[in-house]
């Protein structure tokens, strides 16, 4: 596998993202600062869901399988309501600091419209998201194509290794596709999303949350009944 | 293998320094905080840099100049001076993070051990473990309040000298023992086939210029190239020196002993940053990164030092058993503003001491190396990044030496345990049915 695989897998899924950074965001310092701490808000909103899995997952029959299962599309579906939580507490959080930039500053406004700080800070929860997803998965890609070859006993290599397996099996190589370019649908998604807030009206958003949840929960769709294991 | 460090102390000599490029500026730092006081505001409209003795027309002029331009200039500049100190702390990290992903000798343990950490962690016994690992971080603490105490005494009683010789010793060991040995590592990894002639050439060559751009006179960027490669260098041998609970407790330690040497009428660090004030000198210029370098053109008085607080941290030293003692320590860094000094708004920098970034990467570097799960570190990283990006936003709040490490450090420890034990799973599972969020 190695190197070609692990390029193409890496710019299908972050090229777009990496070229809107690079080109809008990674000159104005502020928008940086903005990006990350978009990226540290979704990082919040997963430690939270996954807090909330990991007492779920603790407090019940580890035995049953089918419960694990219930119980991670609830983890998922409350990690989504998450984010989305953590979305609009962060675009509040940005529209009152922006708020209060402007009031300093009676000249021209802000240094930065609320436009571009929702854009911004969608970049930001999407990156970080499609980084999380995709990060790991990558690195073994460079590995030698003996992935999970030493039984190891962390829980991931094996996974991660049979889920590139299997990526490979097909014939079509769909799934090689498939996942980064999910990543990056979500990753615009994300931005736009933000955007949209700004633009439409408080009802409206609503009607777009549930779409994005929607979207998200689509995953539970798969051809797949069984893990990959 | 004798590992020996002495990174040195602060030293502060003005004499040695006063040609570095290293700044003693004023770092002015306003960041994009909103609640800016209104004192700030009647101290930037005082007259700027046209050098001219003259504030009234100056401040006339200046003050008719609207106040949202100078915010928003201000505003900028703040932004801009926590991405100037984004990027080395991210460099710095990434090298730890590449060589620790690449070159196992520093995921390797050893039985040698540095000779502050004395009491070996037995990984049989949870209850054990957690005793020792609690007296090792007590030794290796009060090894450092010890060298601080040394070194603000030496610094109260003048002997520059000292402390001068003490540094070079430290930087000597740094560029040219570690990177010897760091280099050797590499080379080792890749396969790469030297020869010592080439190899002593590349050392020799690295190391001279290091300790002239450091300790003397040096492009701006070289010298910061250098600083990131040294505290680069001094993370990794603590990553691989460490044992693994220690190392965790003695983060949490250093950054509240940071909390309180600065903060605290009676630390150390306070009263060091205050002697050097009140002496008009500045402090510890080979051992802090410096994010800017200044413009003395047109500029009434380089009278940044005054109001310079700054802090400094600086580890030592560790001394494998064999023990030859060249240990140091010291000081705290920590970022050092200056409050009263507006001048031109470009050359402002902002200044992190070197002990930061040692830390952040021991800490980025750790998570990188016990677990193997990326996620771990890019959590990490986030974190650090933006407890960096609050302390600088309280920086510009409080306009006085901060310790840098408490916020980030903090931060970081907690998205390292909870990304690891929650995060983990949870993605797993995710992986594993293929589900993304």
């Amino acid at each position: 596998m190695t190197l070609a695989v692990f390029f193409g897998c890496a710019f299908i899924a972050f090229g777009p993202s990496f070229s809107l950074f690079v080109f809008t965001v990674a000159k104005d310092p502020l928008r940086v600062i903005i990006l990350i701490a978009g990226a540290f808000f979704w990082l919040l909103s997963l430690l939270l869901s996954s807090l909330v899995w990991f007492i779920a997952v603790k407090a019940s029959n580890s035995q049953d399988l089918g419960l694990q299962r219930g119980l991670l599309m609830f983890g998922v579906f409350f990690s989504v309501l998450l984010q989305e939580v953590f979305r609009f507490v962060y675009y509040r959080l940005l529209r009152k600091a922006n708020e209060g930039l402007a009031a300093i500053s009676d000249d021209d406004g802000s240094a930065i419209s609320v436009r571009q700080m929702a854009y911004v800070a969608g970049l930001g929860f999407g990156i970080m998201s499609g980084a999380f997803s995709m990060i790991n998965v990558l690195s073994d890609s460079l590995g030698p194509g003996t992935v999970g070859i030493f039984g190891d006993s962390q829980y991931y290599f094996i996974t991660a290794g049979e889920l590139l397996q299997s990526l490979m099996e097909t014939p079509s190589h769909f799934k090689v596709q498939f996942s980064p370019l999910t990543m990056a649908f979500t990753l615009i998604n994300c931005c736009l999303l933000i955007v949209s807030k700004v633009v439409v009206k408080s009802r409206y958003c609503v009607g777009l949350e549930m779409q994005n949840m929607v979207m998200k929960n689509m995953c539970f769709i798969s051809t797949n009944k069984q893990p990959i294991c | 293998m004798n590992t020996s460090d002495s990174e040195a102390d602060s030293y502060n000599e003005r004499s040695a320094l006063v040609e570095c490029e290293s700044p003693t500026i004023p770092s002015y730092n306003q960041d994009h905080d909103m609640s800016l006081p209104q004192e700030t505001d009647t101290k930037r409209r005082r007259p700027v840099s046209s050098g001219l003795d003259e504030p009234g027309p100056v401040e006339r002029e200046r003050a008719s100049t609207p106040d949202g331009e100078e915010e928003e200039l201000t505003l900028k500049y703040g932004a801009k001076h926590v991405i100037m100190l984004f990027i080395p702390v991210t460099l710095c990290m990434v090298v730890v993070v590449a060589t620790i992903k690449s070159v196992s000798f520093y995921t390797e343990k050893t039985s040698q051990r540095l000779i502050y950490t004395p009491f070996e962690e037995d990984p049989n016994s949870v209850g054990q473990r957690l005793l020792y690992s609690l007296l090792n971080t007590m030794v290796m603490i009060s090894v450092i309040v010890v060298m601080t105490i040394i070194l603000v005494v030496l610094y109260k009683y003048r002997c520059y000298k000292f402390i001068h010789g003490w540094l070079i010793l430290s930087s000597l060991m740094l560029l040219f023992w570690f990177s010897f040995m760091y280099l050797g590592e590499v080379f080792k990894t890749y396969n790469v086939a030297m020869d010592y002639p080439t190899l002593a050439m590349i050392i020799w060559n690295f190391g001279v210029v290091g300790m002239i751009c450091i300790h003397w006179k040096g492009p701006l960027r070289l010298q910061q190239a250098y600083l990131i490669v040294i505290s680069a260098l001094m993370a990794l041998i603590f990553i691989k020196y460490l044992p693994e609970w220690s190392a965790w407790v003695i983060l949490g330690a250093i950054s509240i002993y940071d909390l309180i040497a600065v903060l605290c009428p009676k630390g150390p660090l306070r009263m060091l940053v205050e002697t050097a004030q009140e002496r008009n000198e500045p402090i510890f210029p080979a051992l802090i990164y410096s994010s800017a370098m200044v413009w003395m053109v047109g500029m009434a008085d380089s009278s940044n030092p005054d109001s310079a607080d700054e802090r400094l941290r600086n580890e030592g030293g560790a001394l494998a058993q064999e023990g030859v003692e060249s240990e140091d320590d010291a000081a705290q860094g920590g970022r050092r503003r200056c409050s009263a000094e507006e001048d031109l708004e470009e050359d402002r920098g902002v200044k992190l001491g070197l002990g930061d970034f040692i830390f952040y990467s021991v800490l980025v570097g750790k998570a990188a190396a016990t677990g193997g799960d990326w996620n771990t570190t890019l959590a990490c990283f986030v974190a650090i990044l933006i407890g960096l990006c609050l302390t600088l936003l309280l920086l510009a709040i409080f306009k006085k030496a901060l310790p840098a490490l408490p916020i980030s450090i903090t931060f970081g420890l907690v998205f390292y345990f909870s990304t690891d034990n929650l995060v983990r799973p949870f993605m797993d599972s995710l992986a594993a049915h293929q589900y993304y969020i």
